[in-house]
């Protein structure tokens, strides 16, 4: 399944566990997806197709917004988090602290709706389970 | 080197650039080609392993049949010399020494194709574990710089579209103010709903004359009636 069939897909449920979706492709070198909840516009989801997976990441906040002095203590917390969040992992891309998602390449569109409404659930509760942290 | 370390490697040292990446395309190109090259090895091992399988079992059938021919010769050396006839005795045992050359030479090959088989169903399974290594370190690479083109493109893509990416507390305080809104209006919607509930099972009470009765004129002239008398 490629983003553009994910897109037209995920486009087709008008609601999915009480959420709306919207999908909007991003143009690049790779094809990805942004994909928003509503109510949650501002932590948009980014989903990309590999041979093997579907990858759900969502971005955190950069490093420059960590308190000084407090980075090997959150993320010491972050590790402590990642097994007791469902579906979802900390990460970090470049200055960016992300979590992520990986999916099985050959997972249903209802899977990968769920992954993502988790994704996005996950996000709002770890920054604010690591706010004490964060400028 | 692992695949892991050497991505480390190359993250730690500059990679960080967005758009960088990691491995290039050469390095995957050749990694693929490792792949194609153990998967034809793992057919050919597999091509093989049926053949020499196939001249196992003959071998093994030739050794059973000169077993039973031998088994048969000694009975009728048995015979032979039941009948007292030495000479033709003699000549069955040549002949069963004969068949017992032949029979170890045969054991020989068999056991020879059975060697054969235990080492190339071993190359099959090596081989098929290391396409898998292959094939997880390939996953990584692409995995790698599949992430790296993506998170290029929505950089670039809030870049371009001027759309200023939110901290995340303040991302964090409007999800939470839009969802205390979202509480409230519902609360408020709620609240109405009972209210206009209660009006209408009052209208009705009142229609049917059942409840507090409202006050009019002539309910005020009767009250004022009876005290008087």
């Amino acid at each position: 399944m490629n983003t553009r069939d994910l897109a037209l897909r995920i486009s087709d449920f008008s609601s999915f566990e009480g959420y709306q979706f919207d999908c909007q492709p991003i143009p690049g070198d790779t094809e990805v997806l942004q994909i928003t909840l509503t109510d949650y516009e501002e932590l948009p989801a980014f989903v990309s197709v590999t041979d093997t997976q579907i990858l759900c990441i969502t971005y955190l906040f950069t490093q420059d917004e960590v308190r000084n002095g407090s980075k090997a203590e959150m993320m010491e917390e972050m590790l402590e988090l990642n097994i007791p969040m469902p579906l979802s992992s900390f990460a970090k891309l470049a200055d960016r602290y992300v979590i992520f998602g990986a999916l099985a390449i050959n997972s249903s569109i209802e899977d990968i709706c769920h992954e993502i409404i988790t994704l996005t659930e996950n996000a709002v509760e770890s920054i604010d389970a690591l706010e004490e942290f964060l400028i | 080197m692992s695949i892991l370390k050497k991505i480390m490697t190359a993250v730690r040292g500059g990679a960080r650039e967005m758009g960088e990446l990691v491995v290039d395309a050469n390095g995957t190109r050749i990694f693929e080609q490792e792949i194609k090259d153990a998967q034809t090895h793992l057919q050919k091992a597999k091509h093989d392993l049926t053949d020499v399988m196939a001249k196992q079992m003959q071998a093994s059938r030739q050794v059973k049949t000169l077993q039973s021919d031998i088994t048969e010769h000694e009975g009728y050396v048995a015979q032979a010399l039941d009948k007292g006839d030495e000479n033709l005795a003699l000549e069955i045992a040549e002949k069963i020494s004969q068949l017992e050359v032949d029979l170890a030479e045969q054991q020989q090959v068999h056991d020879t194709f059975a060697n054969h088989v235990v080492r190339l169903k071993d190359l099959v399974k090596k081989t098929e574990r290391q396409i898998k290594d292959y094939e997880r370190q390939l996953s990584m690479v692409k995995t790698t710089e599949s992430v790296q083109k993506a998170s290029a493109a929505i950089t670039d893509n809030f870049s371009s579209s001027n759309s200023k990416i939110l901290s995340a507390k303040d991302s964090l305080d409007r999800i939470k103010k839009r969802q205390q809104d979202n509480f409230d209006r519902l609360a408020a919607a709620e609240e109405l709903e009972s209210e206009n509930s209660d009006k209408s099972l009052s209208d009705k009470m009142k229609a049917a004359g059942i409840g507090e009765e409202t006050t009019n004129a002539s309910s005020v002239l009767d009250r004022i009636k009876a005290k008087r008398s």
